[in-house]
């Protein structure tokens, strides 16, 4: 009983020993704020690479793909179709973006996926990612441009109407545009590359055709969305000191695709495409490197078309009724198609390491904050001794009369547990308020600051993503208090073996 | 626990209402407490210090001895053997006859929290605390948090009734260091009886105080000893307030010897 009343007396007495948790306050807080981003940026992040994969993706090991879809249908539904909600086609193959902007030739090295937005919206999270489903807001949210399109409407190949527009003026301009490239001395104008021969490197005349080539008024006959990131590049604005990213294209523009076709050996094809929609997921791997070209285009071109008319293809992403059931799925699958030519892998195996490198760093920065905490507790530690020293004539007292040793100890053990509740408890609460107010916060320090803290158009995220874990919360609040209390025994176990008779001479 | 009928042997209770003062006309009344060829002695590197050479006493039931000496002559120490704050180098200290000295820590513990009451020349009361709280300190070192809250109301009844036996009834709430030196020694002593011990041990309770306010202290020592039958054993330089108890011994060179009786 005296054990509480005094701990808790000295609690309330010995301010310095409150201001040693504040250091454990702080490193739980921090630890609370910096796991919740963490957790924030990886759930994110994890949900726009799953949106992009599919929950599981079935893939042949050639880039020559496999005929026959329906069949390959078949035999998944076959194999595990009560846990299938919906599959989609695509073709994947490496080629090279290339476009001209102010009076170079700009070229990226891309993945091409071939796809059929119709049913590749219903396996991921195409849609939300597509520039004409998003509307235009500025800072403080206001809707200054609303999106083009509805999200009740599927994904397709259409050009939207102010680019088909656009695209229609600038032919008309296109003759005079003309003039001003050929003017331009950077320009190597007219070294018309004649499609690459099959002298085993098909990319070694890969310089693309004319500057400006003749612009049909309507779309051509291959269309792309392009990954945001391969058309645009960031900028300083020099006023504002804000990051910018400037759009070279935009839809409606032409840019061209070289890529090879199918079979042995392959030979390198090339084709203009335009550019329906810009794709943005905010994961920068995909976005400066995913070009989606319409499906039927691609295989025609690719020649994946047999003479029977059946299309080959290199992967189906599939989308289960409950990503629960994904490795059940998964080993189905593998029984059902030989492992020589296909691989089956959940989104996750896919990402594996990417997935892996993070929680890595998440668990090295644990670490590194739990240090924190550490440090705190070697400061009670130095505090407690200083308290027991200072209560060495109480401690005889108590002695005389008749408390245990155990007892003592145990006044000194509780008073170190009870500082490491309030320090945890109080941390606890102050990162919970910080990771719920963060956005209010940033937008403060950005204020009183001048520096965005948090860019937008860095991380793509209109606001700092948060993800609060129950378990880890708990897990830090019980590390600091077990740090706390560990680093009050050394100093309770000198006030337990205290003499009494020496502890009352104590001056 | 080594001994357990030891423990049983030292009754809590007040041993009914008492009556008389100490009656020195019987003089085989029981033994209370006892030491017997105590030695103790304090290492300082190489040398060894005897401060007790070899102390024999013993105290009647409901006795009140003085023991006087000067600074330096041990007497602390002997009260410190004697209350089992501390252990004889050599020799015994008794309870009722039964050795008590050599008990495991936890049943000293108990011993100091039932059998004695310990009154400190610096009062030595508990500076975050109370008044009141530590007057019940010793009832809740006893008690479990439990048991205490299940007899909260008597031991504030308790607790109260001596601070009032004390003349401190309207200074509860305050802290030691808003108490005069003799108001903090009532304090102290009720406290010390609070547990309701059989055995009061005194070290110098008026060493700190002027005359009249050490006069009223050992007015209320003997008042208390006359109730209660309690026994007494008080430690002291000063030959007046020695005097007042019903035997005084004389402690020097590390021995005991008798140095007047009381009238
Ligand atoms: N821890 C100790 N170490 C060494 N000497 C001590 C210690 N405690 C007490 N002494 C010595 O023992 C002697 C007796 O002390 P004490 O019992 O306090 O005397 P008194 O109470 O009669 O004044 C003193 O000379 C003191 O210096
Ligand atoms: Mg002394």
């Amino acid at each position: 009983m005296y054990k509480f009343l005094l701990c808790s007396r000295y609690l309330k007495t010995r301010y310095i020993a409150l201001a040693s948790i504040i250091s454990v306050m702080l490193g739980v807080a921090t630890m609370i704020v910096v796991n919740s981003v963490m957790a924030g940026f990886s759930t994110e992040m994890r949900g726009r690479i799953h949106g992009i994969l599919a929950d599981i993706v079935l893939e042949t090991h050639s880039l020559d793909g496999a005929p026959d879809y329906a069949a390959h249908v078949r035999r998944i539904t076959e194999a595990a179709g009560d846990d299938i909600e919906a599959v989609s086609p695509t073709v994947e193959v490496y080629g090279m973006l290339s476009f001209h902007y102010l009076g170079t030739w700009i070229t990226r090295p891309v993945t091409l996926i071939g796809i059929d937005p119709a049913s590749k919206a219903k396996v991921g999270t195409l849609t939300g990612h597509l520039g004409n489903y998003q509307s235009q807001t500025d800072k403080q949210g206001r809707v200054l441009q609303p999106a083009l399109r509805p999200l009740t409407q599927h994904p397709d190949w259409e050009l939207e109407k102010p680019y088909l527009e656009y695209r229609r003026t600038k032919q008309q301009n296109a003759p005079f545009l003309q003039d001003v490239v050929q003017e331009m001395p950077a320009t190597a104008a007219g070294d018309q590359a004649p499609a690459a021969a099959d002298d085993g490197d098909p990319f070694a005349n890969e310089r693309p055709a004319q500057p400006v080539e003749e612009v049909s008024p309507e779309p051509l006959k291959a269309r792309l969305y392009v990954g945001a990131s391969l058309i645009s590049f960031p900028y300083e604005d020099r006023e504002t000191r804000e990051i910018k990213s400037k759009m070279m294209l935009q839809p409606g523009d032409d840019v061209k695709i070289s890529t090879v076709t199918a079979g042995r050996p392959p030979k390198a094809i090339h084709f203009n495409a335009t550019i329906v929609d810009t794709f943005k997921s905010g994961m920068s791997e995909y976005d400066s490197n995913l070009v989606f070209v319409n499906l039927e285009f691609l295989q025609e071109v690719r020649q994946m078309i047999n003479p029977d008319g059946q299309r080959s293809l290199t992967s189906i992403q599939i989308k289960l009724k409950d990503f629960r059931d994904a490795d059940k799925v998964v080993e189905r699958l593998r029984a059902a198609f030989a492992p020589e030519v296909y691989s089956v892998r959940t989104w996750e195996q896919k990402q594996g390491p990417l997935l892996a490198a993070v929680a890595v760093e998440s668990a090295i920065l644990n670490v590194l904050l739990f240090l924190i905490i550490a440090v705190a507790g070697f400061g009670i530690l130095a505090i407690f001794y200083m308290i027991v020293v200072e209560k060495t004539r109480d401690i005889g007292i108590l002695k005389a009369l008749g408390a245990s040793s155990g007892g003592v100890l145990s006044i000194f053990v509780s008073y170190g547990l009870g500082l490491g509740i309030v320090g945890s408890g109080v941390g606890v609460v102050l990162g919970l308020l910080f990771v719920w107010k963060i956005n209010t916060i940033e937008a403060w320090l950005t204020w009183a600051t001048g520096i965005e803290v948090f860019d937008q158009r860095i991380y793509y995220f209109p606001s700092i993503p948060t993800h609060v874990q129950p378990i880890m919360v708990f897990w830090v609040a019980c590390g600091a208090v077990g740090i706390a209390v560990l680093a009050s025994i050394l100093p309770a176990r000198r006030a337990a073996r205290l003499h009494p008779v020496q502890a009352l001479r104590y001056e | 626990m080594a001994r357990p009928e030891l423990l049983s042997a030292c009754p809590t209770a007040r041993p009914g209402p008492a009556t008389s003062a100490f009656d020195e006309t019987q003089p085989q009344a029981k033994t209370h407490i006892s030491a017997v060829a105590v030695e103790r002695a304090y290492r300082k590197g190489e040398h060894k210090i005897p401060v007790l050479r070899g102390v024999d006493i013993a105290v009647r039931k409901g006795e009140f001895v003085s023991i006087i000496g000067q600074s330096g002559s041990g007497k602390s120490t002997l009260l410190h053997l004697l209350g089992l704050l501390d252990a004889p180098d050599v020799g015994e200290v008794a309870l009722y006859g039964e050795r008590i000295d050599d008990l495991p820590a936890r049943a000293r513990d108990q011993l100091r929290n039932r059998v004695f009451g310990f009154i400190f020349q610096f009062y030595h009361l508990l500076p975050e605390l109370s008044v009141l709280e530590n007057v019940l300190m010793p009832l809740m070192i006893r008690y479990s948090a439990w048991q205490y809250w299940k007899r909260r109301r008597e031991s504030l009844d308790e607790a109260r009734g001596l601070l009032a036996n004390v003349g401190l009834g309207h200074r509860l709430s305050h802290k030691p260091s808003e108490l005069s030196g003799g108001e903090m020694q009532r304090a102290a002593i009720a406290r010390a009886l609070v547990a309701r011990p059989e055995i009061l041990l005194a070290d110098e309770p008026t060493g700190n105080l002027d005359v009249r306010t050490g006069r009223e202290i050992m007015d209320l020592l003997t008042r208390l000893n006359g109730q209660n039958d309690l026994t007494i054993i008080m430690v002291t330089h000063d030959e007046s307030i020695a005097q007042q108890a019903h035997r005084v011994v004389r402690l020097a060179e590390g021995r005991l010897e008798a140095w007047a009786d009381a009238a």
